[in-house]
């Protein structure tokens, strides 16, 4: 059967170094997917392979059962969240979410993209050039562009970074009503607490591979902030 | 649902006018080159032994192209600045079409700056322009495509090597020789006074390069951007 | 740091390539063509009549025309794997492609050597905007760029890349450069050899130039073929090192 979000012996090198290698992965509808590990793991490389940003060295990448690469419906279904905001500083905020809108054929651009905004509350600076803005405005700014198409993959590389305490809840809100609605996450993050929170599953990388990945339910919360330092060599 | 090519090109290039509205200091501070630079030219220049009709399709086209480049330069920066190329590319629209977007938005950029440089040589050189100038302002715009065609490839690349600034002009210039020979050619005959038709070999070289280039550059912009 | 490990598995390093270790240091081609060339040299300075008119600067000829044709030969190679490497993502049509850029360079700054050296005695001036030697001049600049872009980008597959499309795009530009230079008046002598009559050269001169070009165009791909084996021993080295770097 096909699920949602699907990697097969997902592998990436730089000039002969593996960043990813071997990885498989799927998730269903509802899902989310909580990544760990330390820096340099190839968290970030994973999740710009699952977004069709980066052309996988070898394995596949599919998204209900369509090859991301090369595949623009594919590519349609996915949102993306990076540690970069992909936003244009001179732009006014509902300029950058309205040519997001468009560029995903949203029908109605103007109203997705203020809905959107509102959603993550910064509909008030929608007039405000981005640059203009702090970083944590910024992030929520990024996040919903990245949703102004409603995707049903959405994949975040940590994007509790630079949020405040309402910007924070307001993203757990958010995240929690978009897997009612049956979309599937992705979330790499350096708080396990955090990330255990929202998870259906877990999973930590390290050097490359995924080298521990089970259901939420299948793992002790207690003891796992300290397993994953075990297995990662006290680094986190 | 996925917008068509030439429709979210041009989205591509509204955004980047708009970005070059907003700031404007590159638009005034590539003008203001481009006057210096044929002003500079004007105390190079012995009046008695080279007429200003000979020297002056030299100055507006040597000006022209390196006032060209210097637009081109910033035309990725703003793509790379927060990564907003990479919302570019997740976006479900097609690589040809942000290279078209980007190549109008730099046409658009460059047009504008003809619209200032053609007059301010004609002025500063005391050229009998009157009637030729339509004609000179359609002969720019053909040369003016190719520039840009081949500009925009070539900045994108740049953007993402070190020494950026260095290799955009030294890969540019021996692309721009065909550009710069025709447009001049067919400038000076025009300013001669000869019939149009005259003009007819060149332009052909400025017509063909404009299609085999803007052809060749969209095919493989795609290659640049993948990663 | 110590020894290299080998990398168990690794994708950059394949058997073919690292055949390259084991290859013995003296390079067979190489000594053939610098034979070769010491004896072209030797046959066209020693036992090749004058020519009349132009005295013996005509010598030049020999060497200016075979370096000028071997350079072609390889921009050719680059032009042509460019297109392989976008095609089939070769790594080997990469290095090819690098490989015969670099002596295409060495060639072609022997022509722009040679020519003025010509030029100077027979047709009285050190540089003329000909057709032909403005087109190689233009080769050079182009060959020269294309090398910067290589050393300029980090990442190899983007490197590969770029550097192919710039090789695609050099090899549509040289038709516009040949024409724009050619409505230009030329003064470079027609090609006396390829005449479709019978070649105006006197016999022993057709044989030195003939002799001259083969041990050129040997040394052309010599020169290749040594790049390439570097390239290849380089690329080893450097998966070896990444591989370690990436613990594996």
């Amino acid at each position: 059967m096909t699920h949602v979000l699907e990697a097969d012996g997902l592998t990436r090198s730089f000039g002969g170094r593996r960043a990813v290698h071997g990885v498989t992965l799927e998730l269903d509808a509802g899902e989310c997917l909580a990544l760990f590990g330390p820096n340099g793991a190839g968290k970030t490389t994973l999740l710009r392979l699952l977004a069709g940003l980066l052309k996988p060295t070898a394995g596949t990448a599919r998204i209900n059962g369509q090859l991301l690469r090369g595949d623009a419906t594919a590519r349609a279904q996915v949102g993306f969240i990076s540690h970069q905001s992909m936003l244009y500083g001179a732009l006014t905020v509902r300029e950058n979410v309205e040519l997001a809108a468009r560029l995903y054929g949203v029908r109605e651009p103007t109203a997705a993209a203020a809905q959107a905004l509102s959603e993550m509350r910064v509909l008030d600076r929608a007039e405000s050039a981005v640059r203009a803005l702090s970083r944590g405005l910024q992030q929520r700014v990024s996040i919903a562009r990245a949703m102004v198409h409603r995707p049903r993959v959405l994949l975040l590389d940590e994007p509790y970074a630079g949020l405040d305490p309402l910007g924070a809840a307001t993203l757990t809100e958010m995240l929690a009503r978009l897997r009612g609605d049956g979309a599937t996450l992705v979330l790499v993050t350096h708080n396990i607490a955090e990330g255990l929170d929202v998870a259906t599953q877990a999973a930590v990388m390290h050097r490359g591979r995924v080298v521990r990945r089970e259901r939420r339910e299948e793992l002790d919360v207690g003891s796992y902030a300290d397993a994953y330092r075990e297995l990662v060599g006290g680094v986190t | 649902m996925k917008p068509s090519l030439l429709l979210s090109a041009w989205f591509i290039a509204r955004k980047d006018l708009a970005i070059e509205f907003r700031t404007r200091t590159a638009f005034l501070a590539v003008l203001v080159f481009a006057v210096l630079g044929i002003a500079t030219f004007y105390f190079a220049w012995d009046a008695t032994a080279v007429a200003a009709i000979d020297l002056a399709p030299g100055v507006l086209w040597v000006i022209f192209t390196f006032s060209g480049l210097l637009s081109l330069q910033r035309s990725f920066g703003v793509e790379l600045a927060d990564r907003a190329m990479d919302a570019l590319l997740l976006a479900p629209i097609d690589r040809e079409a942000i290279f078209l977007g980007k190549a109008l938005a730099n046409l658009l950029f460059v047009a504008g700056i003809l619209v200032v440089t053609v007059p301010s040589v004609a002025l500063l050189y005391n050229l009998p322009l009157g009637r030729t100038l339509p004609i000179l302002f359609a002969i720019a715009l053909i040369a003016a495509i190719g520039l840009v065609a081949v500009g925009t490839l070539f900045s994108a690349m740049a953007a993402n090597t070190r020494l950026a600034e260095l290799l955009l002009p030294m890969l540019s210039l021996p692309f721009f020789v065909p550009i710069v020979y025709g447009a001049a050619q067919t400038t000076s005959m025009l300013l001669a006074g000869r019939p149009v038709a005259e003009a007819w070999p060149f332009m052909k070289i400025l017509i063909a390069f404009d299609l085999v280039f803007l052809t060749a550059c969209t095919l493989t912009f795609p290659y640049i951007l993948e990663e | 740091m110590t020894t290299r490990a080998l990398p168990d598995d690794a994708d950059a390093a394949s058997p073919a390539s690292m055949g390259a270790a084991s290859r013995p240091l003296f390079d067979w081609l190489f000594g053939v063509a610098v034979l070769a060339m010491v004896a072209a040299f030797v046959r066209a300075v020693y036992f090749t009549p004058i020519e009349a008119l132009q005295g013996a600067a005509q010598k030049i000829y020999y060497v200016h025309v075979s370096a000028a044709l071997s350079a072609y030969l390889a921009l050719g190679i680059v032009a042509l794997m460019s297109i392989v490497y976008l095609w089939l993502r070769d790594e080997r049509a990469d290095r090819l492609a690098e490989s015969a850029g670099e002596v295409a360079l060495v060639f072609l700054t022997a022509v722009l050597t040679t020519g003025p050296l010509w030029g100077k005695p027979i047709w009285g001036t050190w540089w003329t905007w000909d057709a032909r030697l403005t087109l190689t001049l233009f080769l050079w600049f182009l060959t020269a760029g294309y090398l910067v872009l290589r050393g300029a980008v980090d990442d190899p597959s983007m490197r590969a890349r770029y550097s192919a499309v710039i090789g695609i795009l050099a090899a549509l530009l040289i038709p516009f450069i040949h024409l724009s230079v050619y409505l230009f008046n030329t003064l470079h002598p027609k090609p006396i050899l390829l005449k479709p009559d019978k070649p105006s050269m006197p016999n022993e001169m057709v044989v030195t130039f003939v002799g001259f070009f083969i041990a050129c165009a040997l040394l052309c791909v010599a020169l290749i073929r040594a790049r390439y084996r570097y390239g290849v021993a380089r690329d080893v080295v450097r998966a070896m090192d990444a591989a370690e770097e990436g613990g594996e």
